[in-house]
């Protein structure tokens, strides 16, 4: 698949300590704009995406030919307006949509990187980020955003960058990966790692591909992704395509199929590497250790106005743990409010169709900007 | 604009930070953000009340008065508001302590149950008194601790609460209450506006 040529790029010159302790440079961060910088260039959000997202924020994305990952969020009108908003989103190093990863070239033995790449962080996400505000002159975004694990780099952002935004919009996301996260991570790296075909990560080289565990690790991820109900009221026990049980172990129930399908459409435009690199970086995200127990001090040197939004039928990231953060920012008297919004969509509820939370984001943005405007 | 909201922010100085518990639409906030340039948040238990509020512009934290003041530090706030609901919680005690640890003072007002109409109605109707400030039947009403306030000054008065100012609201008018007219005051007034700190 050649999708250079539809992928702008950054070569970021300047060298990157990684947390691992491995220095990169001369490495690439692809990324897609929407909408236009104004002239005094304080219209920019700065938008971070999940686990298997990537730069194509809304629209057509180029290389799947599918509707970018926020489409019901961004675009123009929506509640990341880019009539009046510049929205920028970048493929996290680490990532396989032409971001530096695992399944580019090592510059010194000229060999795909497979599992040679170095570990990445969700700090070293964010880090090789920063330098798209460089690149387009942005001395302060106006907004960063994101969920999931686009919310943990929304607050690694802040953290390390304090007065480069001005509003701050954690969506459904969390300040350490629980145990239950991790092992859900590890169960979708297993069924890669058990794929005969991945063979320690070189299959690219041996002309082979992990799909069968990649798609297990989507199946089983996708069902965390989901709620109880949603899945029941959705699919309930209904058959596939016939009338009976047919006693065998093909796909009887038409969440088999469900599951199967978005196993086997995630394998075409997701690399196996990527996703044990993605998945680790999660993993190791632990805001709170980094800052000692108390992570009220990540937060302690930004002036930003934060927006914290969880769904009630999240159980992957659940509206505690988001609490957990509006806490931390209340303890130090930070400008913070925050929102649980009603939705039996799951975790997946910050991609859907949910009006309460479209609205509340559009309302908090918008004023936020008219204010900020003043 | 409702009178007791006017009276709650002649109260409260210009550039101060306020926090309003119980904000349900933001429109104290709104009018104190806007009139008196206060820094002001609100928390608030209606989902619907705190969509009313982001679209208005205003930060406020979705959460119950009882399980999360305590994440607020102590004295964090110059003013902390609480309009008509302490009665409304399994614990006013508890919650009035949270609300004089948070805030440095506690702007605090209760509807009158001593109210003559509010007498009058439970002794010649026999029934539980339903008024203007009261409009709930018993068992629906989130209600759970009426006082009067007479009962609201006795009760502050013996956990060594300081009382800046106290004032009765009847309709628009607005008057002082002194340990002189409480008794007139608890018969006449619908509300009870008591400014407090310890």
């Amino acid at each position: 698949m050649n999708i250079e040529k539809n992928i702008k790029t950054l070569i970021v010159k300047k060298p990157l300590k990684l947390d691992c302790g491995k220095t990169i440079n001369n490495f690439p961060v692809a990324f897609e704009t929407y909408g236009s910088l104004n002239e005094n260039k304080d219209n920019a959000i700065l938008v971070f995406h999940a686990l298997t997202g990537d730069q194509f924020v809304t629209g057509l994305n180029p290389i799947t030919k599918k509707d970018g990952w926020w489409s019901f969020a961004v675009g123009p009108d929506k509640a990341i307006d880019t009539n009046k908003y510049f929205v920028i989103c970048s493929n996290v190093i680490g990532g396989c949509m032409g971001s530096y990863g695992p399944s580019h070239k090592d510059p010194e033995t000229q060999k795909t990187f497979g599992t040679d790449f170095p570990v990445i962080t969700i700090n070293d996400m964010v880090n090789a980020q920063y330098n798209l505000l460089e690149h387009f002159g942005i001395n302060k975004l106006f907004a960063i955003t994101g969920g999931s694990m686009g919310g943990m780099q929304v607050l690694q952002f802040i953290t390390n960058f304090p007065d480069k935004a001005k509003t701050v919009i954690p969506i459904a996301t969390t300040s350490s990966h629980s145990a239950q996260n991790i092992a859900f991570n590890e169960l979708g790296r297993q069924a890669i790692t058990a794929d005969s075909n991945w063979k320690d990560g070189n299959y690219e080289t041996n002309n082979t591909n992990p799909g069968k565990g990649l798609a297990v690790a989507r199946m089983a991820a996708h069902i965390t992704y989901l709620s109880k109900k949603g899945l029941q009221e959705k699919f309930g026990r209904k058959l596939q395509e016939r009338e009976d049980l047919k006693f065998g172990f093909d796909a009887d129930f038409q969440i088999e199929s469900y599951l199967r399908y978005q196993g086997s459409v995630f394998v075409d435009r997701f690399d196996a590497n990527s996703y044990l690199y993605i998945t680790r970086a999660m993993d190791y995200f632990d805001l709170v250790k980094q800052f000692n127990g108390n992570l009220s001090d990540a937060f302690k040197n930004t002036k930003a106005k934060f927006f914290v939004i969880s769904f009630t039928s999240d159980w992957l990231y659940p509206t505690q743990e988001n609490k957990d953060i509006v806490i931390a920012l209340n303890s130090i008297g930070a400008d913070v409010g925050f929102v649980e919004i009603v939705s039996d969509k799951g975790h997946d509820s910050f991609l859907l169709d949910v009006p309460d939370f479209l609205n509340a984001l559009k309302n908090f943005l918008d004023k936020s900007y008219t204010e900020l405007k003043k | 604009m409702k009178n007791e909201f006017k009276v709650i922010s002649d109260l409260i100085e210009d550039n101060k930070k306020v926090l309003d518990v119980g904000c349900a639409d933001g429109t104290l906030m709104q009018f104190l953000k806007v009139n008196k340039n206060i820094n002001v948040r609100g928390l608030e238990i209606s989902k619907e009340k705190v969509q009313e509020c982001i679209a208005k512009g205003l930060t406020v934290i979705e959460g119950n008065a009882e399980k999360d003041l305590k994440q607020f530090p102590d004295k964090s706030f110059d003013y902390v508001v609480l309009s008509q609901t302490l009665q409304a919680f399994l614990s006013p005690e508890l919650v009035l302590d949270e609300l004089l640890r948070v805030g440095k003072k506690a702007i605090v007002t209760i509807p009158n149950f001593g109210n003559w109409k509010v007498r009058l109605h439970l002794l010649f109707k026999g029934t539980m008194p339903i008024t203007k400030s009261l409009p709930e039947q018993w068992h629906s009403t989130p209600n759970l601790h009426m006082c009067t306030i007479k009962d609201f000054v006795n009760f502050i008065k013996s956990k060594e609460i300081k009382i800046i100012k106290t004032l009765a609201l009847n309709s628009n008018n607005v008057s002082n209450i002194t340990n002189n007219n409480l008794g007139t005051k608890n018969l006449f007034a619908d509300l009870g506006i008591f400014l407090i700190e310890k």
